[in-house]
């Protein structure tokens, strides 16, 4: 079962993390270095936090000195929503050996989305694992890159984070294409815009999932069953 | 800030976020059987899940400004339509990001 598809081919799969995560990390390099903060310690985050959205916040957080329990609710704020990555991946991880501890440190939001994409024949220990370590990478790189080109160049990242978004639409519209039952997305869609309506972009993506969840987990499974 | 505070403010935000991470496997993986809404969920979710972060990319448009959505919906629009027509993860990605960055150059965002 290992080693199912070549080397090079999961790395093509990577490619629109790969542009997200280092024009990201960059902006995040930057960021750490604007706050005074050297190469070292964005590294050191990037390397041991490894949260996109919630190392932009802490960046803030360390300049003023923050008090650690601000820090440790923040985070849990931020990134309570990879509870519900990992219910995805319960039975699947079991199957990961000695990469299981890993996959489930590294389960970003963008990782967590290259593994839904893939398809089931494809989740092996050698592909998720190259995946997270090839993502956990490209983060790194751009974290780095930024750090050094703090000081030096007003560095224009207009657009590229596109990227992301594109990501997302591309395993929407998969999802979508290859599911008998759509309500799951739905439901999705109808928490987001209701909570973006009541709450605003900053807070509405915990409160849409937590929604999310209780909705799919009390109608009849008969209704959603056959959507994968 | 002493290096002391920034290794334990750091290494707080570590500990926080993998006990987020791997919270559903401490509590669900020593079971033999799931319980069957985990396994439905499994199912269900990343649909949801998906869609939701989708938004959230999308999260700041601002509807009131013709300027300030156009240029996403299109960009998302040329995306999805391309993966449609030509199913080329990559290329649809790299179409819809240049449409947009052609867009933002443009003035729309």
């Amino acid at each position: 079962m290992e080693r199912q598809q070549p080397f090079w081919q999961i790395i093509v799969k990577t490619i629109p993390v790969m542009m997200g995560y280092i024009v990201l990390g960059i902006a995040f390099g930057l960021v750490m270095n604007q706050f005074g903060f050297n190469l070292l310690w964005a590294v050191f985050m990037s390397v041991f936090i490894y949260a996109g959205s919630l190392q932009f916040v802490l960046a803030g957080l360390l300049a003023q000195g923050s008090p650690l329990m601000t820090i440790a609710i923040t985070t849990l704020a931020v990134n309570s929503r990879h509870i519900f990555y990992g219910l995805s991946f319960i039975e699947t991880f079991k199957r990961m050996g000695h990469r299981r501890p890993y996959l489930m440190f590294s389960l970003t939001d963008e990782t967590y989305a290259l593994f839904c994409s893939l398809p089931p024949d494809q989740k092996d220990p050698y592909t998720m694992g190259t995946i997270a370590v090839m993502n956990q990478l490209y983060w790194i790189t751009g974290t780095l890159i930024g750090s050094v080109l703090g000081e030096v160049i007003p560095f224009e990242l207009q657009g590229v984070d596109f990227a992301m978004t594109a990501l997302f639409t591309v395993i929407v519209v998969d999802q979508l294409r290859f599911s008998s039952n759509k309500s799951p997305a739905v439901i999705g869609a109808m928490s987001s815009v209701i909570f973006l309506l009541l709450l605003g972009p900053d807070k509405f993506l915990l409160p849409a999932l937590s929604v999310s969840v209780v909705a799919l987990s009390l109608i009849p499974s008969r209704f959603l069953n056959r959507s994968t | 800030m002493t290096t002391l505070y920034m290794v334990l403010a750091i290494l707080v935000a570590a500990g926080c976020t993998i006990g987020v991470r791997i919270l559903p496997f401490l509590i669900f993986s020593k079971r033999k059987e799931l319980p069957k809404i985990i396994v439905s969920l499994e199912h269900t979710l990343p649909q949801a899940v998906m869609m939701a972060l989708l938004f959230y990319c999308i999260r700041n448009v601002n509807f009131q400004h013709l300027h300030n959505w156009t240029g996403t919906i299109i960009a998302v629009t040329v995306t999805a339509c391309l993966h449609l027509w030509r199913r080329n993860v990559l290329l649809s990605i790299i179409t819809g990001t240049v449409t947009y960055m052609v867009l933002l150059q443009l003035g729309l965002s």
